[in-house]
């Protein structure tokens, strides 16, 4: 174990800004990108509900 | 033999892939949170303080498992790229385009860390060297490819235009790799390779393996995501789309 306490662990010897806006941003962007996708999915799962009802309207005026 | 062919091309049309990307994504998904969080163990809780740099080395594990995959994920793009232009297999494009934004990200993120990792290092935060410099070409690669896909209305089209432009830019992958060797640079060499001995700690090395393996599958798990969402939008009058059950529904 490296670390006296909570403290010690944050500070990562003097580095805490570097070491924690590497591993921060990291984790940002992976916990981002899968947000962004679901919500491309959802936006395309929309589109074709809306044309499917769309068609079985013209389907059903025929 | 014949057989086994049958079956890829089966695999290689978007109406059998959809499903299977499907099934394959909390697998993926999963390997990608335990490795991430036993190379974050490893790399905070069991390798040992670095005798030059202390603690600042500890950039090393999300660094170099981005700059691997940020070259990585390239490779795997023009290979698609190759395979779509040669075979004209509708896959193909879709792999690619489902891949890139995942390796910009990654790109980014090498530079990033590389940045920050520079800073109290070196004393800056960046250099015009080679091994910088072919890393920013990477990314900015990305972006084009992204770019000109985005700017041609054709999907067809737009895969073979960004095929092109993988396939020329590869060459970048050899420069940057060994990049630390032609040239005189700031930056440190290569500290795994297939023909030596590693040069740092067996831990040290775990930890960065660890991270590694998951940000591959982090990005084979958002790539297939993303190729789902792009089979969706361009499938559109193939007409297979409509009976999936999340669109009936």
């Amino acid at each position: 174990m490296n670390w006296g306490g909570p403290a010690e662990f944050f500070a990562m010897g003097g580095y805490g800004f570097y070491v924690w806006g590497s591993f921060g941003l990291a984790a940002a962007l992976m916990a981002l990108e899968p947000l962004l996708l679901r919500h491309r999915r959802k936006a395309a799962l929309t589109e074709l509900k809306r044309e499917l009802a769309a068609k079985q309207e013209a389907t059903d005026e025929e | 033999m014949s057989r086994r062919l049958i079956n890829w091309f089966k695999y290689s049309s978007p109406q059998t892939f959809y499903p299977l990307a499907g099934k394959m994504i909390p697998w993926f998904a999963t390997l990608a949170v335990l490795f991430g969080a036993a190379g974050l163990y490893i790399g905070f809780f069991v390798a040992p303080t670095d005798a030059q740099q202390g603690e600042g080395y500890r950039i090393i594990f999300v660094h170099v498992a981005a700059a691997w995959m940020s070259m990585f994920i390239y490779l795997v793009m023009a290979f698609w790229a190759a395979l779509g232009l040669s075979l004209n297999t509708r896959l193909s494009g879709m792999m690619a385009s489902a891949l890139a934004p995942t390796g910009a990200l990654f790109a980014f993120l090498s530079l990033w860390t590389g940045a920050l990792w520079g800073k109290p290092m070196w004393g800056t935060w960046w250099v015009w060297d080679a091994r910088l410099t072919s890393s920013l070409i990477l990314f900015f690669l990305y972006l084009g490819f992204i770019a000109l896909q985005s700017a041609i209305d054709d999907p067809r089209r737009a895969d073979r235009a960004g095929a092109v432009l993988l396939l020329v830019g590869v060459i970048n992958i050899p420069i940057i790799y060994f990049s630390v060797q032609w040239w005189n640079t700031l930056h440190q060499g290569a500290s795994v390779s297939l023909t030596k001995a590693p040069t740092m700690a067996r831990t040290m090395l775990w930890g960065m393996l660890l991270m590694v393996l998951s940000f591959w599958m982090y990005a084979i798990a958002a790539a297939l995501y993303r190729v789902r969402c792009i089979m969706l939008e361009r499938e559109r009058n193939a007409g297979w789309v409509y009976e999936l059950p999340e669109v009936k529904s």
